[in-house]
């Protein structure tokens, strides 16, 4: 607002803006609203991406002085980097797990609070409450009830099953992990879905149930075909939610046991931030980039084959 | 149309209606069971934070004797107020400035055309697509030239305008009648008038999911702040919170972590039950468009 | 007590973010070439300006350790008291993030003078050329070597002394008196061998009816001290080396010592089943809520258990030994950076002179349980007569200070190498040539840079 009317006052007092046909004016008033997101959107979103490939070509260590170029030697690094490689397929299974994890769990309430009438307002309420949750905070509730001498284990114990080791098991962490993520994502997913649900027309079912359509069938022939532009839109962004999985592998496992839970970012984080290698990391962030990239074009083409159908 | 919805309702058998009732009931305990699901990592913060040293490791609930104390040690002895009063400086400058500068993008992009809006509005667009954690090493290596390292105007700048805000306010703004804009243009008010005191105040609703969101995000942010921010006293809470474990060795650890945690999600959840419209109907738009 | 932002933020509205965002724009502009921060300056004119008023701010940077700090806090009193000229400001940085902190802010032009730093990471900030020698004369080579314990040396890089420390600590055995007794033992005779530490472990063990671990004999968290415990102590225990004079390889599979330290360490909680990892969340946790009987650890955990566990019954032992008797012993010492010079240099000479006293060495004894580095000052009797603090400095002579040239992966390889074992069920033989391969291809890596240059 000050700036508004600084520049408004300003504009009064200059000779240049009475001269200036209404055409003008309203030009120096787009611009100067889009001047600076402009640059903002160029220098902090745009140039960066430039300059994290300029980086990945060079020796950067953070504590010495020279960046000697090498070309693609980040990048062979990487290759030679097992916990890359394992940063990768942890990865995949973060993807490939907790996408289609989230969106069943987000389908199934939605589904069940559409069919309920009273207190809908507050199931949805409550199945949201994790998602405006601190990931940071949730993650090391989580972390604290599945410890060694933790509630979880308690609980097995009581009804005379073994304990587990949960996020200390190579094998169970990174599934663990993902489901924290998929509890702080249900409402999210959830709310969507509901939407989505909300806007198919109640005479659709109606026309099915005169046909003699079950209940299956009525889901399976219109709530899943009409519901699917919500799920390309879930699978897109939780994709690209789960290929950046970051402050919930750092706060329960830190990438442990073995690195049976780092993510790329996280890997990215430890080369850049503990061992001050930013070249190789500007370089794995190019592969997530890339990643992510891909995926984007992707969902424009699956998007844009629906509007042609 | 009508009339089928009327013979639908007819046909109906009296047995689907009981049936319903049955899927209802059923919904309803799935339902509840979720919801336990839910509510319990709470629950189980909340009950450790209000444990003495002594019962930490006990398996109940319900404390046998319940205490403030770790309250009392984490607002005396601990930065933890420094922490909340800075995540609340940064959210509040960080959700003014995006409403600020999200408002008068999306008014432009919405109600004007000019050469090359469909350019700007793409490209702005298409930065949703680069994710913060790819550009925490650019940025940070920026922040190093600039001194920025360990300051606000770090931890501040690649919040401070939202792409996604000026999607949502062109989105908002659109809706606004051009013929109410043209009348005041005609009565000769200024185009910053008229932004401010006629397609503002339309579009108010608009302006509380943005908060909202803006504030959501800027308060639970942790990548960024974890990197930017390096002596204690700079920190924000979810930085903090984390930094407590650095404290795991005694295990009073735990304890300030779980009391840190509720007292960093209890305001969220207060916001979240104020404005519990703005940030379901702002989500709900996210998906739809 | 920082120079702080926030109170120029109460004057900041949504017009101020738009200036921050102009300033962003132009110092973007600037930024786009690559050329590197200058590195560790301090301010051209805060230096000028103290020759000229004779009057000193030394920076200093420690981490976060409460009875540390509030130690620090005093004796820079006691410090400024004795010369008025000088100022000294100390910052504190979480102990667990203390590296990449420091490491994170010196590119950034934001350094101290003077700066407390892990012993395992010197060579990594020495040959960055982040700190210059200590000046000569006062910590001169023979009177260095002629004063403090002998693993000092680990701070000496191309026959010059980088850092010096204010005290050291080392490992020993922590057993619970009260344990002992219930188990029937004999708290005055903690186990003094390998096969002492089994048995003595084996009958201090309690396990439920469903055989879950009630108390451990012995606390076992690889992320903790035992990969200290192994390299310095067990190694040299069981007649083996852990790193040639030059620095440049490790020795643990020149003999058959390494991997049989390797197999016993692991064997504690593997085939004796006497501790298990994360029990109680960790080591120190298990042992100070009396559900580890015993604990290797080391001497500044003192001032800890005073803190959190002022009823707990518990003695200290040297290490239990094999064919010889060994510990490891570490420690912070302060260096001093390399743009500090002229009054400023002579400032923070003093400082660590002070630092290193005796008067200073003692008290941090008692404050925060740490053994003075001076060997004068530790071998007096009121210390190795002390119940707690004897043990602790008996094994000096004989304690070991791995020279670390990546103290984080050393440590992660060495964690990795036991959970492969553990929990993967990788024969001991094969996760030990791996965990050998790639330590010493980080010694080989990190010679073969200084040998470049």
């Amino acid at each position: 607002m000050e700036l508004a009317d600084k520049l408004q006052a300003r504009g009064r007092q200059t000779p240049l803006r009475r001269g200036l046909s209404v055409k003008g004016q309203r030009y120096l008033f787009i611009y100067s609203c889009l001047l600076l997101p402009l640059l903002f959107f160029a220098s902090v979103r745009i140039l960066p991406i430039l300059y994290s490939f300029h980086v990945s070509f060079r020796e950067w260590d953070l504590l010495s002085e020279v960046k000697p170029f090498v070309g693609l030697g980040n990048y062979a690094a990487l290759l030679q980097d097992t916990i890359f490689l394992q940063s990768l397929r942890n990865t995949l299974i973060y993807v490939a797990v907790g996408v289609p994890g989230q969106l069943l769990a987000g389908l199934i309430v939605a589904l069940l609070l559409h069919r309920i009438g009273r207190f809908k307002g507050l199931y949805r309420t409550v199945y949201f409450i994790p998602y405006v949750t601190s990931v940071v905070a949730a993650g090391w509730v989580f972390r604290w009830i599945l410890m060694k001498n933790g509630i979880a284990n308690g609980i097995l114990l009581g009804l005379g099953l073994e304990p587990q080791l949960f996020l200390g098991s190579p094998s169970q962490a990174i599934y663990l992990v993902i489901a924290a993520m998929i509890w702080q994502g249900v409402g999210f997913q959830m709310l969507i879905f509901l939407t989505g649900l909300e806007n198919i027309p109640r005479m659709y079912y109606d026309a099915a149930s005169i046909d003699g359509a079950g209940s299956w069938r009525r889901f399976l022939h219109i709530t899943l075909p009409l519901l699917n532009p919500v799920m390309v839109f879930s699978v897109v962004i939780g994709s690209i939610g789960f290929l950046q999985s970051f402050s919930e592998v750092l706060n329960m496992t830190g990438g442990g046991p073995l690195n049976s839970t780092v993510s790329l970012v996280l890997h990215i984080y430890n080369l850049a931030f503990k061992h001050f290698k930013m070249g190789e990391a500007a370089a794995a962030t190019v592969v997530l980039f890339a990643m992510i990239l891909a995926l984007s074009l992707l969902q424009l083409k699956v998007l844009n084959k629906r509007a042609d159908d | 149309m009508r009339r089928l919805t009327a013979l639908s309702a007819a046909a109906a058998p009296r047995r689907a209606a009981a049936s319903r009732s049955l899927t209802g009931a059923a919904s309803y305990v799935l339902l509840t069971a979720g919801v336990l699901a839910m509510v319990f990592p709470f629950l189980w913060m909340v009950a450790t934070s209000l444990k003495p040293p002594g019962e930490v490791f006990s398996l109940s609930l319900i404390p046998q004797q319940a205490t403030l104390a770790n309250y009392a040690e984490l607002f005396r002895d601990s930065s933890f107020p420094k922490w909340i009063s800075n995540s609340f400086i940064v959210a509040l400058v960080t959700t003014a400035s995006v409403i600020f500068f999200d408002t008068i993008t999306g008014y432009v992009l919405a109600k004007f055309s000019f050469y090359g809006k469909q350019v700007i509005f793409v490209a702005i667009l298409s930065t949703l697509m680069v994710p913060t954690e790819m550009l925490i090493i650019p940025w940070y290596l920026l922040s190093v030239k600039l001194g920025w390292v360990d300051t606000f105007a770090g931890l501040l700048f690649p919040g401070l305008i939202s792409a996604f805000g000026i999607f949502l306010m062109k989105q908002f703004m659109e809706s606004v009648p051009s013929e109410l804009l043209d009348a005041a243009r005609i009565d000769g008010m200024s185009e910053w008038g008229i932004l401010f005191k006629i397609a503002v105040p339309l579009v108010r609703p608009a302006l509380a999911t943005l908060f909202i969101l803006s504030f959501l995000g800027s308060w639970n942010a942790f990548i960024w702040p974890l990197i930017i921010t390096q002596t204690e006293a700079n920190f924000t809470i979810p930085v903090g919170t984390a930094f407590f474990s650095s404290e795991l060795k005694d295990n009073s650890g735990w304890v300030m972590i779980m009391t840190g945690a509720a007292v960093s999600v209890l305001p969220l959840i207060l916001l979240f039950f104020l404005f519990q419209k703005q940030i379901i109907r702002g989500i709900s738009l996210t998906g739809l468009k | 007590m920082h120079k702080h932002k926030v109170l120029r933020f109460n004057r900041r509205t949504a017009g101020a973010a738009a200036l921050s965002i102009a300033l962003l724009l132009a110092g973007c502009g600037g930024s786009e070439g690559s050329a590197p921060a200058a590195s560790g300056q301090p301010k051209a004119g805060e230096s000028a300006a103290a020759a000229g008023e004779e009057k000193i701010t030394l920076e200093y940077w420690q981490y976060q350790y409460p009875a540390k700090v509030e130690l620090i806090t005093k004796l820079i009193a006691d410090f400024e008291k004795l010369h008025p000229n000088i100022t000294v400001k100390q910052t504190n940085f979480p102990y667990d993030q203390y590296n990449e902190k420091v490491a994170t802010l010196v590119p950034a032009g934001k350094g101290p003078d003077i700066i407390n730093l892990y012993y395992g990471w010197l060579p990594k900030y020495v040959s960055s050329g982040y700190l210059q020698p200590l000046p000569e004369p006062v910590f001169s080579e023979e009177s260095v070597k002629k004063e403090f314990f002998p693993f000092v040396e680990t701070a000496k890089f191309n026959g010059k002394y980088y850092a010096i420390p204010t005290a050291v600590r080392t490992l020993a055995l922590f057993y619970n008196k009260d344990l002992f007794k219930k188990a029937g033992l004999d708290p005055s005779k903690p186990p003094a061998t390998w096969t002492e530490l089994v048995e003595t472990g084996k009958k201090l063990t309690e396990k439920d009816a469903k055989g879950q671990f009630v108390i451990e004999g012995i606390a076992w968290q690889p992320g903790a001290q035992l990969h200290h415990w192994y390299r310095d102590a067990l190694v040299y225990q069981a007649g083996g080396k852990d790193i040639s004079d030059d620095r440049r390889r490790i020795l643990w599979a020149e003999s058959p010592a390494g991997l049989v330290a390797f197999k016993y360490l692991i064997d504690l909680s593997l085939v004796h089943k006497i501790g298990t990892k994360d029990f109680y969340t960790d080591d120190i946790t298990a042992f100070k809520t009396g559900h580890a009987a015993m604990n290797i650890d080391g001497s500044f955990q003192l001032g800890g258990l005073k803190k959190d566990a002022p009823n707990l019954n518990y003695a200290i032992a040297p290490l239990p030994s094999y064919k010889e008797k060994a510990t490891q012993v570490s420690f912070w010492a302060n260096g001093i950076t390399k743009n500090v010079q002229g009054k400023k240099l002579e400032a923070a000479a003093e400082f660590l002179k002070f630092l290193t006293s005796r008067e200073v060495q003692e008290q941090w004894v008692e404050k925060v349980g740490e053994l003075p580095a001076k060997k004068e000052v530790a071998l007096q009797d009121k210390y190795t007569k002390d119940e707690k603090l004897g043990p602790f400095i008996g094994q000096l002579d004989y304690a070991n200070a791995h020279f670390f040239v990546d103290e984080k992966l050393e440590k992660d390889y060495f964690t990795e190498a036991v959970d492969e074992v553990v929990l993967n069920a990788v024969p001991y033989e094969k996760a030990y040539e791996e965990l050998v391969k790639k330590t010493q291809k980080l010694y080989d890596d990190y010679w073969a840079k200084q040998d470049k240059k």
